[in-house]
Formats: C-alpha cells, structure tokens, sequence
C-alpha cells in the first residue's frame, strides 16, 4: 500500500472523528450537574447572582445557539474564552502543553531505548536467570500505580534524602524532571519491554532469522525491525497517555501541565476549556495512531 | 482576531521552541531570602490553576484573596474580633441617622506614584455594582446610593445609603471591595496602593510582587514575595519540608499534627465554623422540640476530637464566637440524652429516620456527618448520610435535604445575618424567616442608641439558641505552616486583615 495515500485517507477519516468527539463532548459536559454559573458562585449561592453570572456567561442561551457559535468560532481557529478566568482558551492551552510535552517527550526518548534494551536482552537469552529476573521484576513494577510510586519516590528523595526537589514549585528544573519522569517511565518500560521480548522471542523462532543464523548473515538487523512491530502500537498508545498529561502524576508533582488543566475545567464546569482541550486530544489521538500506523508499514510492510 | 492567527502560527511552526521556552521560564529557584531583612518569600496556596485571575475584584479563591491584598488597599478590613479596622479610610463619621457617611482617606499613593483619591474609591465602587457585572462585593455595596454619594475634596468621600445603616464600615470591608485607580480596565499588570507592586505572573504557576518602599504603612520586611499554587496538600507540605517555599497555606488539622515539630504551625481559633443547618420550614425539623433534641443529643467534643483533633473548640449554636456583638453569656450547651429522648418521644419521631445530606465540598464534612449520625442512632433515632455532589453543594442545599453540613468563614456576626438568617436573605440554608427576627436586626443596624443595638443583638443570638435551624456544633482552627526561618506570621481567620498578610512578615 501507498504510504502517503494511506496516510491521506486516515487523516480524513481522523477530522471526521474529531468532530464527533467535540459535538459528544459538547452535549456530556451541558449534561454535567450544575453549570458554570452555580460553581463560580460557590459557597455564595446567592440566586439573583447565580441568574447575572449564567446571563453574563451567555449560559442562558438555548443549548443549539451556544454549539452553532462555538463550532463557528473553531472553524475559524477561534476557540473561545475561559468561562472562569476569560483568558483565551488557546492561551491557556499552549501554557498547559508546554510543560507536558517536556514530561512527555523526556519520558518517550528514554522509553524506546530502554525497553528495546531490555526486552532484547531478556529475549536472547530466554529462559536465563537473566529473563526470569527481568520478567519478575517487570510484572512486580507494572502493578505499583503511579500515584503510589511518586508519593513513595516523594517521601525518600524529595524530603527524607532531600537529594531532589519534591514538586515543581521552583520550575521544571532537570532536577525537578527526575522524579517524575522516573514514575511515568516504569509502567511503559515494563509493559514495552516485555512486547519487545515476546516479539523478539517469535521472530527469533521464525524460519527466515533461522536460515539467515545458519547461513552466517546478519541476522539481527533484519530481526529487530520485524520484532518492533507490535511494540510501535503501544508505544503509540503509550505516547498518547503521556500528552493527554496524567493528572496523577502532574498533582503530586505540581506540574501544570493538561492533565491539572483538564481536571480544573471539569471542576469548573469551564466548558470552552473543556471543549479545547477534547479536541486537542482527540487531535493528538488521531495522530499519534496514525504516525504509528504508517512506522509499522515501513519497519514490517507485511504486517 | 490577528493576535489569535499569529499565535496558532506559532503553535504550529515553532512547537518545540515553545516548550522549551515553558521550561526556561521558571522562577528562580534557591533565592530564599537569607541574611537579614529582605529576600525572596514564597508562599504555596491551593488554587484555580490555569483560570485564575489578577483582578481584585473577580478575587473569589484563597490565593486570589491574599494576591489582592498584598497589591490593593481596602477601606477597611476585619481586625481580631472580626470587627472593621481604618484602612485606606483614615476615619469614617456618620449622621445622626446612620445614612450619611463621611470618609477621609490616608494620604497614599498607587504604585506608578499617582495619590489615592476619593475619585478612584468612587470610580471602584461604581466598578464593583455595575448592573451589568458580577462582582462579589457587589451585593454588600448596594445598598449605597452611588449617583448621590460624592468627593468633596480629594482625601474626602461623602456616602448616601438606601436606607440607615450602623454597621457600614463592614461593608467597607467586604471581601473583594478594593479601590483601584480610577479607570482602570486592564488587570495583566496590576497598579495598587499596596504593601507590594506587580512584577510577573504565569497564569497557573507563580505571581513575583516586590516590596512597594512608599507603603502608607511602612514598607514590608520582604524583600520579594512570589506566590505559587499546588492544590494537593501533600505538595504543599512537601515543598515547605524541602525548602522549595517558606509558606504553606492551609492545613488540615490531621497533616498539621503529623508534622508537627518538622515545621512551625501558626493556628487561628475561632477561624471556621462547623454545623448542620436544620430547614425549620418542613418536616421533620418544622417541629422546634425535634431541633431542640437534635441541640441535646450532640456530643459537640466527640465531633471536635474526631473531625479536627487538637486544631477546634466546641461550639454553641451560635455563629462567630470571639467576633464583636457575640453572646458569650448565653451559656455552654450540654449534651443530656435522657431529655432529648424525651423530646424526641414528645415530637413523635421515635425511629424516625434523618436524611442527612453531606459532600466533600468542605474538609470534614464526611468523617462529621459519620460521626454526627452515630450520635442520631444513640438518640433513638435513624440516620442514613446522602452525599451530594461537591462543585454544586452550596447551592443544592438552599432548596434540597433536610439537615445539611454547613460551614461558614469568619466575618461580621451582623453579615452572617444578613445574608443568611433574614426573610429576604438569598442564602438561607435553614429557611429561618421571622418578621420579629427581622425587626431585631433592623433595630441593631440602626438604632440610634448603641445599647439598643446591642441588647437587639444579644436577643437575636438568644431566638437562635433556644430554636434556630443551625446547630453549630464547633470551631476550626486556621493552619498555616511556615519554615523556621519565617517571623511575623499572625494567627488570623482567613478573610481578616492579619490572615496571608505578608508586609509583616520578615525572613531570617
């Protein structure tokens, strides 16, 4: 198949699900109890000002009226006002994405090598004490969630040790990228690298690899590719966790990042946030599957 | 719309610089102020992440509130006892009739050097009650009559009221009622006349203000003072303990007690009240001797050991203990079982069973609930707990439940009253509405006779105790905590003058 033509087509079908999501998201946030109105006004829930605010928000438009706007307003790349603080959603966003992408993206470049490291070295010696050490120690890790990983990782380097800062009150630092960029890496090393290695341990089994070994060629490079495969899907799946920020982690760490974004809007009832940020995702989404999809194409075009 | 198109330009083509450009911008982290006066304090308050904002006005969470008051004046603000104390106004002197009020301001001057004058208290005012706004003051100044209020001179501002008015100097200090410079539109660089000046802001992350040298009230110790948001309490705590800040605002009594010696604690009594607010107009608790069981049957220690060990006293079912106008002569109730089982039986509601409805839109709400519905079953009575949801809460209970958790910050006892307490209040969660209630508090906002005031007041407290829809079960403290380095910080409910107030506050 015709990468670029491929490609083409799932971008198409990929604009299309991005608009599903927003009208979805749309319709799930309004059924969400009580409006933005009702929130802000918090523990002053005074009638008449809840009534103004919703007014003021243009809350107490009929529900067609508002998604007409809006998706006006995308088509021509604007994405509204934040309901709470009226700061552009946009601006808003891009400040969120800049430090999840640096998690993200410091996550991901540790994660191919090290789980390509592991799951082959696990899968050329199969069976050695080496691959069952490996093994049990992936299955232990896999199952810590992150969040007890990093108040555990808090308690012992950032204050009982104190050799790294425990949040990222000072800034992203490198320091302060230490920590949590160690506890998104463990769950995706584990899970990755165990792909890696059962892949590796088939392809390893198949009769080309075997008759290359025999002839004496150099098996490897044509092996690893092949053994990759299947670990590119994850990895997509895995990337795009990482961008969707993990709150858990971005919390305990106090990054502001997309995650802590998305769960103030929800708490917020900040519905153009809300909606910015869906579609963001589903747009990463879209993307990151399909950049993987064509990698596999090109690393095992029979796949 | 072009701002817009260039920044989605620059979304799209320079992605990577962007972040990075997000990394390098971080605060200057390891410059605590050491040596002496002066430094840099950073302060972590749980916040509203990525939708917070800069004007005092719009100021509605804890780190916008103390933002505000370290960038703007007030007329007044609440001192200790949770009575107005002069701010910006020097004095204030009313008619005979409480209806004219005559203000002089403090000669102070803005951070760009421009005097603070009786056109930017009206200006700010007019701000704040505009028609078509909805600013939080904006209800407690209504009831001044703008378009005939005036400066008479520049230092001196002449007030009109709707109608007479004693207690205005607490609508001076009502949260949120700053005087910005006449005119003002944009808040992105903040111009105040406070103890500190703007210096940057990344929404979501830090606010760096320095010191503001000229302060009317002499110039703050600190040199700089960023403020920094994390909204998990452990973060918070874990970044005091590191020393990536020097103040942690807001604790719960339990983590306060857990470290407890690591760090000092700052506790303010009498800081928040603990209740549950009983609609006296339906059943079941329409009948006075069910809520005067209900009085009875609490063990008010229990809750106070349970819901905040160490960090809470017992209350009396009256709001503001400590504040101005508070009846501390009313005496301590008492739990006595065998007369609210008595009172039980007399009401008819032997096995009845209490909704008792409770969220976690406030710390405790759920363990006191808990707590509070084991008492209920000792009393021979049913209890199940429904939990509503948190972000809706404060307005669900206005027409919803039966007997509901409830709290309440501090501020004047006369405000608490007004806005929740009289037949035309608009957050009445126990739906206590009686015109000689009403008479009463007319009388102690506006009698002439200071005595008369009072003696309305103690009468209001003393229907309230008897037969009121608030049980008040208990006080919290106000935790803050603080590196061993930091002096100065005052024990203050949130909301008064000395809470978050960070001009006295030195580094050592």
């Amino acid at each position: 198949m015709n990468p670029a033509r491929y490609a083409a087509r799932r971008l198409a079908v990929g604009i299309l699900q991005i608009a599903g999501v927003a009208c979805l998201v749309f319709l799930m946030a309004e059924s969400l109890p009580g409006d933005a109105a009702v929130v802000l006004a918090g523990d002053q829930p005074d009638p008449t000002r809840i009534a103004q605010i919703r007014a003021g928000l243009g809350l107490d438009r009929p529900l067609a009226d508002r998604f007409a706007a809006w998706a006006s307003g995308i088509v021509l790349g604007d994405f509204g006002t934040s309901l709470v603080s009226g700061r552009p959603v946009t601006e808003i966003m891009l400040d969120a994405l800049a430090p999840t992408a640096v998690l993200a993206g410091l996550t991901v470049l540790l994660l191919v090598p090290l789980s390509i490291l592991l799951g082959v070295a696990a899968a050329l010696r199969e069976g050695s004490r080496l691959d069952r050490a490996l093994t049990a120690a992936s299955t232990a890790l896999y199952a810590v969630p992150e969040f007890a990983l990093a108040i555990m990782l808090v308690a012992v380097f950032g204050v009982a040790l104190a050799w790294l800062p425990p949040t990222g009150l000072g800034g992203l630092t490198a320091a302060a990228l230490v920590l949590p960029v160690s506890v998104l890496l463990v769950r995706p090393v584990c899970s990755t690298g165990r792909l890696v290695r059962s892949a590796m341990i088939d392809v390893l089994a198949s009769p080309y690899v075997r008759h290359a070994r025999r002839l004496g060629l150099s098996w490897f490079a044509h092996a690893l590719p092949n053994a990759l495969a299947p670990a590119v899907q994850h990895l997509a799946r895995t990337v795009d966790w990482l961008l969707g920020g993990v709150i858990v982690v971005e919390a305990v760490f106090v990054v502001p990042g997309l995650g802590s974004t998305l769960a103030d809007a929800v708490g917020q009832r900040d519905l153009p946030v809300l909606q910015g940020l869906a579609l963001l995702f589903a747009a990463t989404t879209v993307l990151v599957n399909l950049l993987a999809d064509v990698a596999v194409l090109r690393l095992a075009p029979r796949a | 719309m072009r701002d817009h198109l260039s920044r989605r330009g620059f979304l799209g083509l320079t992605a990577g610089a962007a972040v990075l450009a997000g990394c390098g911008t971080a605060s200057s982290g390891g410059s605590s102020g050491s040596g002496g006066s002066g430094g840099r304090l950073r302060a972590v308050f749980a916040g509203g992440g990525a939708t917070e904002v800069l004007d005092p006005h719009l100021a509605n969470l804890f780190n916008e509130a103390a933002r505000a008051k370290a960038l703007y004046d007030k007329l007044a603000d609440l001192g200790s006892d949770v009575s107005p104390q002069p701010r910006l106004a020097e004095k204030w002197e009313p008619n005979t009739g409480f209806t004219l009020w005559r203000i002089t301001l403090r000669q102070a001057r803005f951070h760009d050097g421009r005097p603070v004058r009786a056109q930017d208290v009206l200006a700010s005012y007019a701000r704040i009650t505009d028609p078509g706004k909805t600013f939080r003051a904006k209800s407690s100044l209504a009831l001044i009559d703008l378009p005939n209020s005036r400066a008479v001179d520049d230092r001196t501002v002449e007030f009109r009221l709707k109608r007479p008015f004693a207690e205005f100097p607490n609508v001076l200090a009502a949260f949120g009622a700053y005087i910005v410079p006449e005119g003002t539109v944009d808040f992105s660089r903040p111009v105040g006349s406070g103890p500190f000046s703007f210096v940057s802001w990344q929404p979501g992350r830090s606010v760096l203000l320095r010191r503001n040298p000229d302060y009317w009230e002499g110039a703050p110790y600190l040199e700089e003072l960023e403020f920094l948001i994390a909204n998990e309490e452990s973060a918070r705590v874990n970044a005091l303990m590191s020393g990536q800040v020097e103040y942690a605002h807001d604790l719960t009594p339990a983590t306060a007690r857990q470290h407890e010696g690591r760090v000092t604690l700052v506790r303010a009594p009498n800081s928040a009240m603990q209740a549950f607010a009983m609609k006296v107009d339906r059943p079941p608790f329409d009948d006075r001797d069910l809520r005067e069981a209900l009085f009875l049957l609490t063990d008010r220690q229990q809750l106070v050991d349970t819901v905040m060990p160490g960090a809470g006293q017992i209350g009396n079912d009256l709001f503001g203990k400590g504040y101005e106008h508070y009846a501390s002569s009313i005496p301590q109730r008492a739990p006595d079982l065998d007369k609210a089982r008595a009172l039980i039986r007399k009401a008819g509601a032997d096995g009845l069973t209490v909704e008792l409805t409770t969220s976690t839109a406030a710390a405790g709400f759920v363990e006191a609930a808990a707590v509070f519905a084991d008492q209920l079953r000792a009393a021979g009575l049913k209890a199940t707990i429904v939990n509503g949801s948190k972000d809706t809460y404060w307005s669900d209970i206005l027409t919803k439940g039966s007997i509901t958790s409830f709290r309440s910050g501090a501020m004047p006892i006369e405000t608490h009253i007004a806005q929740r307490l009289l037949s035309a209040s608009t957050t009445n969660a126990t739906k206590w509405a009686r015109p000689e209630f009403d008479a009463l508090y007319e009388t102690a906002v506006s009698a002439r006779n200071a005595a008369d005031r009072e003696a309305a007041y103690l009468k209001m407290q003393q229907l309230l105790h008897a037969e009121g829809g608030l049980l008040v079960w208990g006080f919290a403290d106000w935790i803050v905590a603080t590196s061993p380095k930091v002096s100065g910080v005052r024990a203050a409910p949130a909301n008064t003058l000395d809470w978050a107030r960070f001009d006295k506050v030195k580094l050592a």
